[in-house]
C-alpha cells in the first residue's frame, strides 16, 4: 500500500487538508460534520483496494471559511471542481453523514467523474410531506449525551471528553462544528428540493447504514435508498451513525464488492511498516 | 443623568415548581394565561406609573423562556406610546439579527415614534447566544446579518424621496418606502449592547450609544474602548449621555428591606443558569478558537468562567449567577439599600466607570412583588433622582487620563 499523506491543496482560492493513501482506482471520501476523527482504521482498510483521498471541506479541519460559502451547493461545486484540478475519472465516491449530502448533491449535478456512489447513513433529503415530522435528530439542539447515546453502539468508546483531546483537536472539532452549524443550522441538516433532483443520479449507488443509527433512522435510510433510481440498500450490522468508525473492516469490504475494487492492490511504492491513517481533521 | 425601569417581564410562578431548564424546552403548557395577564397588567402598570416618577422606559425581549413573558419589545412600547405622555421608551432591544424582516421592524420603529410624538429610543441587540435557536438564521453568519440588517434598516427610515431596491447579502427588497416616517429627525437614537470591552470602538464608530448590563466594574473596558475611538476620530470626549448601564436596583426604608428585594430581584441571576448545556455555547456564536479554549479551561476543576463573573471591590471576583446581595453590592451590579446608601453606590460607580449618562434599573426582577416594585419605584423617584443630577462633570474627569490614545 502506498504510504499515507497529508498535504494542503488549493482549489481556484479555497484551501482545504487532503489525506492520501492507497493506489489504484481512486476512491473518494467526504467526512462527515465530525471531521476524520476515528477514521483511521476505515481509510486504511480503503487503501488496500484503492487510492483513497479524503479531503476536508472548506472550513472544516484547520483551513480557512471561505467567506462566500453559506450553502452546501458552494461544497457541492468545491469538491466537483477539486475532481476536476486532481483529474480523477471513475471515482468511487464515498460520503457518511453530513458528507454523504454533499455526495448527493455532487451526483445530481454531475456525474462525468464518478463511477459509484456510496452513501453511508446520508443526510440531506426531506421524504416527509408532514411538517412536524422530526426525521433527522436535531444534532444541535440535542443534549450532547443524547446525540452520543443516538451516535454510536457504543457512546462511552467514542465520545472524547475535552481532557482526552489534545488543543489542535479541540480547535479542529470546534471548527468543524461551527462550519456544520453554517451549512447545515436551518434547514436543520436537509436541502428540501434535493429529494425531487435524485432521479438525475445515474451511476450504481450504494446506500449503507448502521442498524442502531437514531439520528437519522433505517426507515429514512430505506426512503433514500428508494429515492435513487436502481439504489441498493444494505445494513451493517453493530454500528449506528458512523457505521465507518464503528465496523470499519465492514464498510470498506462492502464498499470494495459494491464497486468491483481488487481486494488488494500491490504497492506501488516502498511501503512504511505500519503506516496508517492518522488525520488530523 | 436619566434613569429607567427595566423588567425583563418574568413568568416566575413556575420557577420553583419545575425542576431543571426553564428555558427553550419548557413546555408553555406550564403557563396559566389568567396568571400571565396578570403579570402583564402589573409590569405595564409600573411602566405607566414611571410616567409620573420621571423615570424612562426600557423593554427588551426574550423567546421561548419562562425567565421573559417579553416575546416582542415593540409591542408593549406601542402600548406605553399612547398611554404615557411624558418619559422616553427605549426598545433594548430589539434582535435584528434573528428577525427575518428588517424593514417591518423600520416599520414598528416609525410608528412608535409617531404613536409618542417623538419619545422612542431604539435598540438593537444581537441577542443571548440562547436565542439563535428560536430563530431561523445561523449562529454563525449573525454579526454580519446584524450589520446589513442595522444599515438596511437606517436606510428605511431616512429614505423619503422615492423607494430603493435592497439587494444585499442575506436580504433583498423591492422599493422600499415605509409608512410613516419617523416622528424624530433624522431617527430616533440608537442603542446598541455590549457586555465585553471587544464591541465598543466599532459601536462607538457609529454613534451609537452603548449600554452594558450587570458588568459592574468590567464596564468601563467598555466604555474606555468607545470613548478611545471617538479620540481617534477626532470626535472629542464622548459624553456620558453614549453610556448606559443596568443593575439591579431596590430602595426602602431600611437597609435590611432593601436587600431582601435585591435579593428577590437577583432571581433574574440565579435563573439564567438553568439553560440545558446545547444552548450554552451555539456553534459561531462564540469563535471556534474561544470555544475550544473554554472547553481545555473547564477540564480544570478550579476554573471559574469569566464572562459570569464580576468583580469585586478587592478585585477578587465572584460568580454573578451564584453572588451574596453584599458581593453584589461591591460589584456595583446590585444598587440597594436606603435612598442615600444608593445615592452613594450610584455615584461611586459613575466615578469608577468615568461617568454613565443612563442607568437602566431593574427595578422588578425575580419574584419582587408588584407592591415592593412599586415603592422601592416611588422611593427612588423621590429621594434618589433628584440627587443624581448633583452628578457633576467633575465625576467623569477620571475617564480622560484612561483613554487618550496609544501612541504610535
Amino acid at each position: 500500500m502506498a504510504p499515507a499523506s497529508e498535504s494542503t491543496v488549493q482549489c481556484r482560492e479555497v484551501s482545504v487538508e487532503v489525506f492520501e493513501q492507497g493506489a489504484g482506482r481512486p476512491v473518494v471520501f467526504l467526512h462527515s460534520g465530525e471531521g476524520l476523527a476515528h477514521c483511521g482504521p476505515f481509510l486504511d482498510g480503503l487503501a488496500r483496494s484503492g487510492r483513497v483521498i479524503a479531503p476536508s471541506h472548506p472550513g472544516f479541519g484547520h483551513t480557512a471559511l471561505p467567506p462566500a460559502f453559506r450553502h452546501v451547493d458552494d461544497l457541492a461545486y468545491f469538491h466537483l471542481d477539486l475532481l476536476d484540478q486532481l483529474g480523477l475519472e471513475d471515482v468511487v465516491l464515498v460520503g457518511a453523514s453530513f458528507g454523504g449530502w454533499i455526495a448527493q448533491e455532487m451526483a445530481i449535478r454531475s456525474t462525468a467523474r464518478i463511477g459509484h456512489l456510496v452513501l453511508i447513513d446520508a443526510l440531506g433529503v426531506r421524504h416527509s410531506t408532514d411538517e412536524t415530522a422530526v426525521e433527522i435528530a436535531d444534532l444541535f439542539a440535542l443534549h450532547p449525551d443524547e446525540v452520543a447515546r443516538r451516535s454510536w453502539v457504543e457512546p462511552q468508546r467514542w465520545q472524547r471528553s475535552a481532557t482526552q483531546m489534545s488543543d489542535d483537536e479541540l480547535l479542529v472539532a470546534a471548527r468543524n462544528r461551527e462550519s456544520l452549524s453554517l451549512f447545515a443550522w436551518m434547514p436543520c441538516m436537509v436541502n428540501p428540493r434535493l429529494r425531487r433532483w435524485l432521479h438525475r443520479i445515474d451511476v450504481p449507488t450504494l446506500v449503507l447504514w448502521g442498524e442502531a443509527d437514531q439520528i437519522a433512522t433505517v426507515d429514512y435510510g430505506r426512503a433514500c435508498a428508494a429515492a435513487i433510481p436502481g439504489a441498493v440498500f444494505q445494513l451493517i450490522a453493530g454500528a449506528a451513525h458512523y457505521p465507518g468508525v464503528e465496523q470499519p473492516a465492514a464498510v470498506a469490504s462492502e464498499i470494495v464488492r459494491f464497486a468491483g475494487l481488487p481486494a488488494c492492490v500491490p504497492a506501488s511504492g516502498a511501503v512504511l511498516a505500519g503506516a496508517s491513517a492518522q488525520a488530523a481533521f | 443623568m436619566r434613569v429607567w425601569q427595566f423588567t425583563e417581564q418574568p413568568y416566575h410562578p413556575v420557577w420553583d415548581a419545575v425542576p431543571g431548564p426553564l428555558k427553550n424546552i419548557l413546555p408553555n403548557g406550564h403557563i396559566d394565561p389568567r396568571i400571565a395577564a396578570d403579570l402583564y397588567d402589573q409590569y405595564l402598570d409600573q411602566w405607566q406609573m414611571c410616567d409620573d416618577l420621571g423615570i424612562n422606559i426600557l423593554i427588551n425581549e426574550h423567546h421561548a423562556t419562562a425567565t421573559s413573558m417579553s416575546a416582542s419589545c415593540t409591542l408593549p412600547l406601542a402600548v406605553l406610546a399612547r398611554t404615557t405622555k411624558k418619559v422616553r421608551l427605549m426598545s433594548l432591544g430589539i434582535p435584528i439579527a434573528n428577525r427575518p424582516d428588517p424593514v417591518r421592524v423600520a416599520e414598528e420603529i416609525a410608528m412608535i415614534d409617531c404613536y409618542s410624538r417623538g419619545r422612542f429610543e431604539m435598540g438593537f441587540v444581537r441577542g443571548a447566544q440562547y436565542e439563535v435557536f428560536a430563530a431561523m438564521g445561523d449562529p454563525v453568519t449573525q454579526t454580519r446579518r446584524f450589520g446589513e440588517a442595522y444599515r438596511l434598516i437606517l436606510k428605511a427610515l431616512t429614505s423619503h424621496d422615492a423607494p430603493f431596491d435592497w439587494q444585499g447579502e442575506f436580504f433583498q427588497y423591492r422599493g422600499v418606502n415605509i409608512w410613516p416616517r419617523c416622528y424624530q429627525d433624522p431617527h430616533p437614537p440608537v442603542w446598541m449592547v455590549s457586555i465585553g470591552a471587544g464591541p465598543g470602538a466599532w459601536i462607538g464608530e457609529q454613534r451609537a450609544r452603548v449600554a452594558t448590563f450587570l458588568t459592574g466594574r468590567d464596564s468601563k473596558k467598555l466604555f474606555d474602548a468607545y470613548r478611545r475611538r471617538w479620540i481617534e476620530l477626532g470626535w472629542g470626549m464622548a459624553p456620558p449621555e453614549q453610556f448606559g448601564y443596568m443593575a439591579m436596583v431596590a430602595v426602602a426604608d431600611t437597609e435590611a428591606e432593601a436587600k431582601r428585594r435585591a435579593w428577590h430581584i437577583a432571581g433574574y441571576t440565579r435563573t439564567q443558569t438553568r439553560l440545558a448545556p446545547q444552548f450554552n455555547n451555539p456553534p459561531g456564536y462564540t469563535p471556534a478558537r474561544f470555544v475550544a479554549l473554554d472547553q481545555r479551561l473547564r477540564t480544570d476543576p478550579a476554573y471559574v468562567a469569566e464572562s459570569r463573573t464580576v468583580q469585586r471591590s478587592d478585585g477578587s471576583r465572584v460568580p454573578l449567577y451564584d453572588a451574596t446581595i453584599d458581593d453584589l453590592i461591591d460589584a456595583h451590579v446590585v444598587f440597594a439599600g436606603t435612598a442615600d446608601q444608593v445615592f452613594e453606590q450610584v455615584r461611586a460607580y459613575n466615578r469608577h466607570v468615568g461617568g454613565v449618562g443612563n442607568l437602566l434599573m431593574m427595578g422588578q426582577g425575580g419574584d419582587l412583588s408588584h407592591a415592593d416594585t412599586v415603592d422601592s419605584l416611588q422611593r427612588f423617584s423621590r429621594d434618589v433622582l433628584p440627587r443624581l443630577q448633583e452628578l457633576r462633570v467633575d465625576d467623569y474627569e477620571p475617564a480622560k487620563a484612561s483613554v487618550q490614545p496609544i501612541a504610535a
